[in-house]
């Protein structure tokens, strides 16, 4: 029996939760930073310990674990293959990213607040490690909680509207999901992923199966039109609340796709492009003309968000290896850039408390370093040659182009746009007059935050020229991904 | 003769001790605390006599009382949860001046009589335990006399109780009169489709179970006996009679009216899903913690009948489990409302939470995980009930039900959220008088250590409850 490190890496955070809740809280004992930065550093290096020793020639789960679980028939099962890997890297990374955040934006009850994030680690690195669809929901709805909490009790003045819509939202879309993964259940008679990827899902179920899931995932990745609790949830999300939710709660939306819509139901999937196509493609352009208009920084960066998550479901849609690589490249690029867009806002808000653009101005004359982050991941964020921004755009581009001419076109016109907002944005808050004077007496980044942006930013350009340690990773998985789905569907049309 | 009566002891053994008690209550003074610590311990050594008691099913008495491992499990549940309810209680009771020596002892009546309605295999011997706890429960409602709104609860009860009660008895008599014995397999035997006015028996006797868990459209007394009732009664009544309510209600539909399954199920449908809605949307307004919770019951039985009207076995497991939860979690719900005294004065509005979780944290996260758990939000132990009926649900295809019942579950989800809004988000900081009492904290420690880790073993209850259905 192998050392079960999945669960391992899943419980430590929540363990080590459970350790701070048990310290002493004064404002004097740092022991909860501490004891959360410590335990979310050992996740990381856990996690990239998997990454080393996972098995990059094979298209199977690795590190598997299975108990026995509901009733004996529903069980407990964990696998990471090449796909999942990158997103539990990526949330194992960002974890620590907001610990130290919050060292400077939050001020009351850091205590609870670190308690909040470790257990939303753990749900989060739980979504991407199970291979039970049972398993799957329970993390996948088991995260609105912290994260409620979070928005709720640390955010803006419309943090109560926020985190109710952020819920409710969610969690209808979710219901219909696990309708779904109910009857998933009586059809197939399992709900283990592996042994549901052999079986064929009927024909008639499908559709509507897939329609069920997509609820879920639609209001999570968040698509045009039930994209609208986004915005709301960032702007008064607490600065690491916001981090977390770009980063990595947006890209389990992303990651059901691949894993189960995909999979499981290939003709529905194939069937139902057309309708992905044209939502992606009004998630990209609308809400890219919408980012244009905002006032508010954080409102910005969330609708940018939308617009490059609909380049994420454009991409896994097309069913090629470019579009699939490029959507998944591009999730993992957008978690770093957006995590540092609203890290650089958070540090800005931090001091002036104001998100909103016009506060702010001519800040390059004041604070040097922190402009050149700023533009750093601007320019990563319209995806500029050399970041990691244009290869998941270029990718899911080119990926589109074997598919549809007219999409591939329209969603070029995207590119334009993000780099139309990102520019105006960089323009009016980091170049331009100063006619806030308050600006003036601001200090430039300290060592802590500096710290924070230059490990994101590092990650930005390496990958920006260097994507082989991701691609690496996905290449047989995605590979595996693509020949069963094409296999799936020559069967469905022999049917 | 002997071994016969072996098969009734725990209840011998209950009324023996409820007449001792009574004697002792009677002829010592201010007798309050010896008589309440001995009825906790009467339902102890009465859970130990049932799990001692083998539960091989046996009938006795002409084939009017049956025990089983069906109606041991009920029983066992009765104990355990009314332990906990009065254990919870007791302080509350001292405080409000209820600390009459009748008030354990009518307790331990009521749960006399819910033994018989569960191991009850005559329809005689149904309506008699039914009438024994109906008539405590009316007291228990009214216990403090001096205070108007529990006397209102309590007439209220009474009137539309008996009322319902009437139209259960006229049911049975129909059912006499069409099938020509009162006993329940025979009745099986007897029943089948062509008999039109057995269907009519049906809906009278669904009518008055319908009431006693207060099922939509007969909940109309729930909120005013909640909010009315003293608090440490309302918790009885939000756990006990349900739960036996339940049991009566599968049993109805497993023995006597297996044959006419189909005619229950469209009724128990339309009863289910308007229970959920109504739950779901009236709670919204509300501002007394206990009205919420009132709702809250009603919308939870909604589910648990879900299950029920599924009309196959695996239904009513789910079902069961749903309850059982359900029991655990308004057990911690209950015990949090004792902690909110301040001023000498026990608070009931909702926002009176407002801003607890600053000087309160420890009752704040008990009430986040017993809400969270009553909203159904993975992983704790409301989901897992709420999941086993829903699976029951859909697989006998009734997705509309399904659906239906999810949806409501958001809406529900928003009012549990208004009250952790009112106590994690709120700035106004409230601070309750610091009660130092352990049953309470025990109460509430073991509800949510219970809710937070089902995820473990979520299956602990399946197999217990799927062997009740064996035979």
């Amino acid at each position: 029996m192998n050392f079960p490190i999945l669960s391992t890496l899943i419980f430590l955070p929540l363990v080590s939760s459970f350790f701070i809740f048990l310290s002493k809280d004064n404002k004097n004992n740092n022991s909860a930073v501490y004891i959360s930065l410590f335990s979310s550093i050992a996740t990381f290096i856990l996690s990239l310990f998997i990454w080393y020793s996972l098995d990059l020639t094979s298209a199977d789960f690795q590190f598997l674990e299975e108990k026995k679980w509901i009733n004996d028939f529903i069980k407990f099962k964990l696998g990471v293959d090449g796909i999942s890997i990158l997103f539990i890297v990526l949330t194992t990374l960002i974890t620590p990213i907001c610990i130290l955040s919050c060292i400077n934006s939050v001020k009351h009850r850091v205590k609870d607040f670190l308690i909040a994030i470790l257990i939303l680690e753990t749900f989060m690195i739980g979504v991407f490690c199970s291979l039970d669809l049972v398993v799957f929901y329970l993390f996948f709805e088991a995260g609105l909680i912290p994260m409620f909490l979070i928005i709720g009790v640390w955010g803006g003045p419309r943090r109560v509207y926020s985190a109710f819509k952020f819920f409710l939202f969610t969690l209808l879309g979710s219901v219909l999901m696990l309708v779904a993964i109910i009857a998933i259940y009586w059809i197939t008679g399992t709900t283990d992923v592996t042994e549901i990827y052999k079986i064929q899902i009927p024909k008639e179920y499908q559709n509507i199966l897939w329609l069920a899931f997509f609820s879920s995932f639609a209001v999570k990745m968040p698509m045009w039109p039930v994209h609208t609790w986004l915005p709301d949830a960032h702007v008064e999300a607490p600065t690491a609340g916001s981090v977390i939710l770009a980063a990595i709660l947006l890209k389990m939306a992303g990651y059901g796709f691949l894993r189960f819509s995909l999979p499981m139901f290939p003709i529905a999937s194939e069937y139902f492009t057309p309708l992905i196509y044209a939502l992606s493609i009004i998630a990209i352009i609308y809400t890219s003309l919408v980012a244009l208009m905002q006032e508010d920084m954080k409102k910005l960066i969330a609708y940018s968000s939308v617009a490059h998550m609909g380049y994420v479901t454009l991409g896994i849609f097309t069913f090629t290896k470019q579009g699939i690589e490029g959507s998944i490249f591009q999730m993992i690029s957008h978690g770093l850039i957006s995590a540092a867009l609203f890290l650089c806002v958070g540090v800005v808000y931090d001091r002036l408390h104001s998100r909103m653009i016009s506060t702010y101005g001519g800040l390059v004359n004041y604070l040097p370093k922190y402009s050149f982050l700023f533009i750093v991941f601007a320019l990563a964020g319209l995806g500029l040659p050399g970041t990691s921004g244009f290869l998941g755009e270029f990718l899911v581009l080119a990926g589109t182009f074997q598919k549809n001419y007219l999409v591939s076109m329209l969603a070029t016109i995207g590119v334009v746009l993000g780099a139309a907002y990102m520019l105006w944005l960089t323009k009016r808050v980091i170049f331009g007059n100063t006619n806030n004077d308050e600006i003036k007496n601001l200090n430039d980044i300290n060592n802590l935050e500096t710290l924070m942006l230059v490990v994101l930013g590092t990650l930005v350009i390496l990958f920006g020229f260097y994507p082989s340690p991701l691609l690496d990773t996905l290449n047989v998985s995605v590979n595996n991904l693509i020949s069963n789905y094409e296999i799936a569907i020559q069967q469905g049309k022999i049917n | 003769m002997l071994n016969n009566l072996n098969i009734l002891l725990p209840e011998i053994f209950l009324t023996l001790s409820i007449f001792s008690i009574l004697m002792i209550g009677v002829f010592l003074k201010k007798s309050f605390n010896l008589i309440f610590n001995l009825s906790l311990i009467i339902i102890l050594i009465t859970i130990a006599i049932i799990l001692n008691n083998p539960s091989v099913e046996e009938k006795i008495f002409l084939e009017s009382f049956k025990r089983d491992s069906f109606s041991n499990f009920f029983k066992i549940l009765i104990l355990v949860s009314s332990f906990f309810v009065l254990n919870a209680s007791k302080k509350y009771i001292v405080d409000k001046k209820l600390n009459k020596f009748e008030y354990p002892i009518i307790v331990l009546l009521s749960i006399l009589g819910m033994f018989f309605m569960v191991s009850s295999n005559d329809i005689i011997l149904f309506y008699l335990g039914l009438e024994l706890q109906s008539l405590s429960l009316y007291i228990l409602a009214s216990i403090d006399r001096d205070n108007l709104k529990s006397s209102e609860s309590g007439i209220k009860y009474f009137v539309l109780s008996a009322l319902s009660s009437g139209l259960l008895l006229y049911g049975c008599s129909l059912l006499y009169g069409f099938t020509g014995t009162t006993n329940f397999d025979l009745i099986a035997n007897e029943l089948n489709k062509e008999n039109t006015g057995a269907v009519f028996a049906m809906v009278f006797i669904l009518v008055g179970l319908a009431f006693k868990i207060s099922a939509v459209p007969f909940h109309m007394w729930t909120p005013d006996v909640y909010e009315g009732a003293p608090t440490s009664i309302t918790s009885y009544f939000a756990v006990v009679p349900k739960v036996t309510g339940l049991a009566v209600l599968i049993k109805f539909m497993f023995i006597p009216f297996s044959n006419i399954l189909v005619e229950w199920q469209t009724i128990i449908i339309f009863i289910s899903i308007a229970s959920m809605i109504l739950g779901a949307v009236a709670a919204i307004s509300q501002k007394n913690i206990k009205r919420l919770l009132a709702y809250s019951s009603i919308g939870h039985v909604g589910y648990a009948l879900a299950g029920v009207a599924t009309g196959a076995p695996s239904g009513y497991e789910s079902s069961i489990i749903y309850i059982s939860i359900y029991v655990i979690m308004n057990i911690g719900a209950f015990s949090c409302l004792y902690l909110l005294k301040k001023d000498g004065e026990y608070k009931e509005n909702i926002s009176d939470l407002s801003g607890i979780s600053k000087k309160h944290p420890m009752l704040a996260i008990s009430l986040l995980i017993i809400l969270f758990s009553l909203a159904g939000i993975p992983p704790l132990g409301g989901f897992f009930a709420k999941f086993y009926v829903f699976a029951a649900v859909i697989e006998l295809k009734m997705y509309a039900l399904a659906i239906i019942g999810l949806l409501t579950t958001v809406v529900s989800a928003f009012y549990y959220l208004k009250i952790i809004k009112i106590i994690y988000f709120e700035e106004n900081v409230t601070s309750f008088d610091s009660i130092k009492n352990k049953t309470v904290h025990i109460s509430i420690f073991i509800s949510c250590s219970i809710l937070i880790t089902f995820f473990l073993y979520p299956s602990f209850l399946n197999k217990i409850v799927a062997s009740l259905f064996v035979n």
